[in-house]
């Protein structure tokens, strides 16, 4: 039988302890990571969204017309942000996703409330996003239980049981509410960003930890021309996978896709943004720290906060307004509203302007920083 | 050679610190085209360093001049172009084969007639019909061969190497060397760092480095002759305990066993007879040695530089 001996065992913990000691990366993140998730997603992560975006269309002025738009405000589920003038105008932005929800308000709206006969307001959401579709359809159909009951006194007064109005709810895109038509586009955006950040996190330190980077530099390869040729065959693989999961997502959860050859064009547009995008991102990365194991471990840090801040797991809308800001810089959050946009609304490459644009500038900016920390030297 | 000659290395001044730690100090070198320089200095002398420099692998602190005619500051990217570097460690993709690493080497210099060149270089390394095999899978010294192979397939003007036969055999050494003398024929320049004598003394010039320092620069004989050394060899019992009562004695430098022979080495011919002279008795008996280049570069490591500096 062989001996068990603790003395080796302590050689070999105490080995592992100073080798950790040296990491100064995994080091921090020991630390770091639990206390960033713990911040980040405690305070950001909301089941319960509110302060969810919506316009109104009112073509009636009346008294009882604002007081409804007055308590749909007070329930601090919707904000209403716009007023557009033409309903064709809402529906680009509930199109584009800058609302949830587009409220119709008829024209004799106040006077048939107030004569008691039947009237209807139209309340048309973005029904994408299940779980935010969920809490604006909650918010709505409560309007008219609490709206305008102060502002009718008297003969208009109706007995308890008999609301004044009724809302006539549309939901659009995913009418059905099924929540794989949500996750499975977003999924494309997780996969891409994971597989690629991480693969070329490492594209650089592999070199430099196996010595390679030593011939590499010998030759007369520039950087740019090393940084090109290595993250070409990534964009290859991106594509791969989006095609893959694209498929998937058709037979398997007939996630739909009624795309026209423009929308597919527009699609496509801000595929490649992307995966290029995420190259570059962890090329960049690869730049930055001195091991493969620390290029996983920022990889990490920047995939986690990615699931929870984009709008992949949560309404997007729904979390609090810092969190957003951090979600606007990661280029997921731009994407996953390019691939939800395209496959369940038809968005076409006007609808996407901003998010196309955002992936761009994320683009540039990465990799003029990438190529400004990529050298020609061992230094 | 021709009567001017021109320098493939013509490089003054070279100096380069990692922190505050100077491991370049004023190196000037100069090497002539088609010349085999043996750079030679114990472990962190900092040869690495400088061939790393030569190729604008660093950037250096200081230090102006041309390699293969060229600012070697500035024009880095020429340079590289017509230079060949062997790196001490290995440092070629373990993960592919020969032949599709050498293919990688022949398209970042964007070779004409790429296969040609490889298949060429293959035959001409013996390593055809390894050509499907790992390059991480190599023993030592076919990984040195491919190395060199990598080195030389875009036919450089100027071949820097790095100890390109640590843990090679003798017969894998001697071939290797034939053919650095076959290319250096051709007009090859070549700037290789060895810690064997035997290779030094293969080179047409040599130059020692020490600190950071290049402290000797010559010919093999050049250095010894000029070094002033005088070596005493002795044979006979009881050498162990000979070297080491030797190595305390005044007026000697080094002394070291070699099997059933001791050989000291001092400056001075009459300090080193006396220190010697009352082991001369019974069978044991010294006889008076040229130095070797060993003897010669034992004794340049453990004397301070400034000794050598001051001469
Ligand atoms: N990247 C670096 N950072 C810090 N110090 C370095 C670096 N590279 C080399 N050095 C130091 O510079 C000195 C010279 O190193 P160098 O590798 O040039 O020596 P060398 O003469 O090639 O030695 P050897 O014969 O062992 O290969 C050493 O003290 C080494 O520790
Ligand atoms: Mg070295």
């Amino acid at each position: 039988m062989k001996r068990l001996s603790l003395a080796r065992i302590v050689a070999v913990m105490v080995k592992e302890f100073t080798q950790l000691r040296r990491d100064r990366i995994t080091y921090a993140m020991i630390l770091v990571m639990p206390l960033m998730q713990l911040l980040l997603f405690g305070y950001a992560i909301n089941t319960d969204p509110r302060h969810l975006p919506a316009a109104v269309v009112a073509h009636d002025h009346g008294r009882l017309a604002d007081a409804v738009v007055a308590t749909l405000e007070r329930t601090s589920y919707i904000d209403v942000r716009y007023l557009p003038a033409s309903e064709g105008e809402m529906d680009r932005m509930i199109r584009r996703g800058d609302i949830l929800l587009a409220l119709t308000i008829p024209p004799d709206f106040s006077q048939r409330v107030l004569k008691g006969d039947r009237t209807q307001i139209l309340a048309e959401i973005d029904a994408t996003d299940p779980i935010a579709a969920g809490a604006v359809s909650a918010a709505v159909a409560a309007l008219p239980s609490y709206a305008v009951q102060q502002d009718l006194r008297g003969p208009a007064a109706r007995p308890a049981g008999s609301p004044p109005f009724e809302v006539v709810v549309h939901r659009l895109y995913n009418p059905e509410g099924i929540t794989s038509y949500n996750i499975v586009p977003g999924l494309l955006a997780i996969i891409l960003s994971m597989t690629l950040v991480m693969m070329t996190s490492m594209a650089v330190t592999r070199e430099v930890e196996r010595g390679t980077m030593e011939s590499l530099l010998a030759t007369p390869a520039t950087p740019f021309e090393v940084m090109i040729g290595k993250l070409l065959p990534y964009v290859a693989v991106g594509i791969i996978q989006t095609a893959v999961v694209l498929i998937l997502a058709r037979v398997l959860f007939s996630v739909p896709m009624a795309q026209s050859l423009a929308g597919w064009f527009a699609l496509s547009v801000g595929i490649v943004l992307f995966i290029i995008g995420n190259l570059a991102l962890g090329y960049l990365i690869s730049t930055l720290v001195r091991s493969q194991l620390q290029a996983m471990q920022v990889s990490m840090f920047y995939i986690m906060p990615s699931l929870f801040l984009s709008g992949f797991m949560f309404p997007f809308r729904g979390l609090p307004l810092w969190a957003q800001a951090i979600g606007e810089v990661m280029p997921i959050t731009h994407f996953l509203r390019i691939v939800r946009g395209s496959l369940l609304k038809g968005q076409m490459l006007g609808d996407m302007g901003p998010d196309l644009l955002a992936l761009g500038a994320f683009l540039i900016a990465v990799a003029a920083l990438t190529l400004a920390r990529s050298r020609t030297t061992l230094d | 050679m021709t009567e001017r000659m021109t320098a493939a290395i013509d490089v003054k001044g070279l100096n380069k610190s990692f922190g505050d730690k100077r491991v370049v100090r004023d190196v000037s070198i100069r090497v002539e085209e088609g010349r085999i320089t043996g750079f030679l200095g114990p472990n962190g002398a900092g040869k690495t360093t400088t061939l790393r420099l030569l190729c604008g692998l660093l950037t250096p602190d200081s230090g102006e001049g041309r390699v293969l005619g060229m600012d070697f500051r500035t024009r880095t990217e020429a340079i590289k172009r017509e230079t060949g570097y062997m790196t001490q460690r290995f440092s070629l993709y373990e993960d592919m084969t020969i032949e599709e690493n050498l293919d990688f080497i022949a398209r970042v210099h964007e070779l004409p007639e790429r296969r040609e060149r490889v298949a060429g270089a293959l035959e001409r390394l013996g390593l055809h019909y390894r050509r499907d095999q790992l390059a991480g899978a190599l023993s030592g010294g076919w990984k040195q061969r491919l190395a060199l192979a990598a080195a030389t397939l875009h036919e450089p003007r100027l071949l820097l190497l790095d100890e390109p036969t640590a843990g090679v055999d003798p017969k894998a050494r001697r071939e290797f060397w034939d053919k650095i003398h076959a290319m250096a024929d051709q007009g090859l320049t070549v700037l290789v760092s060895t810690h064997y004598m035997d290779e030094a003394e293969r080179c047409h010039d040599i130059g020692y480095i020490l600190d950071g320092r290049l402290i000797v620069r010559g010919t093999a004989e050049e250095i010894v002759s000029g070094s002033g050394l005088v070596t005493f060899s002795g044979e006979g019992p009881d050498i162990g305990r000979i070297t080491r009562e030797l190595e305390k004695q005044e007026g000697v430098l080094s002394a070291s066993a070699f099997g059933t022979a001791v050989r000291v080495s001092g400056a001075d011919r009459d300090a080193l007879r006396r220190a010697i002279a009352p082991y001369e008795r019974g069978p044991f008996a010294w006889v008076e040695v040229t130095p070797s280049l060993e003897d010669v570069f034992i004794q340049l490591t453990s004397r301070p530089p400034d000794d050598w500096l001051a001469q």
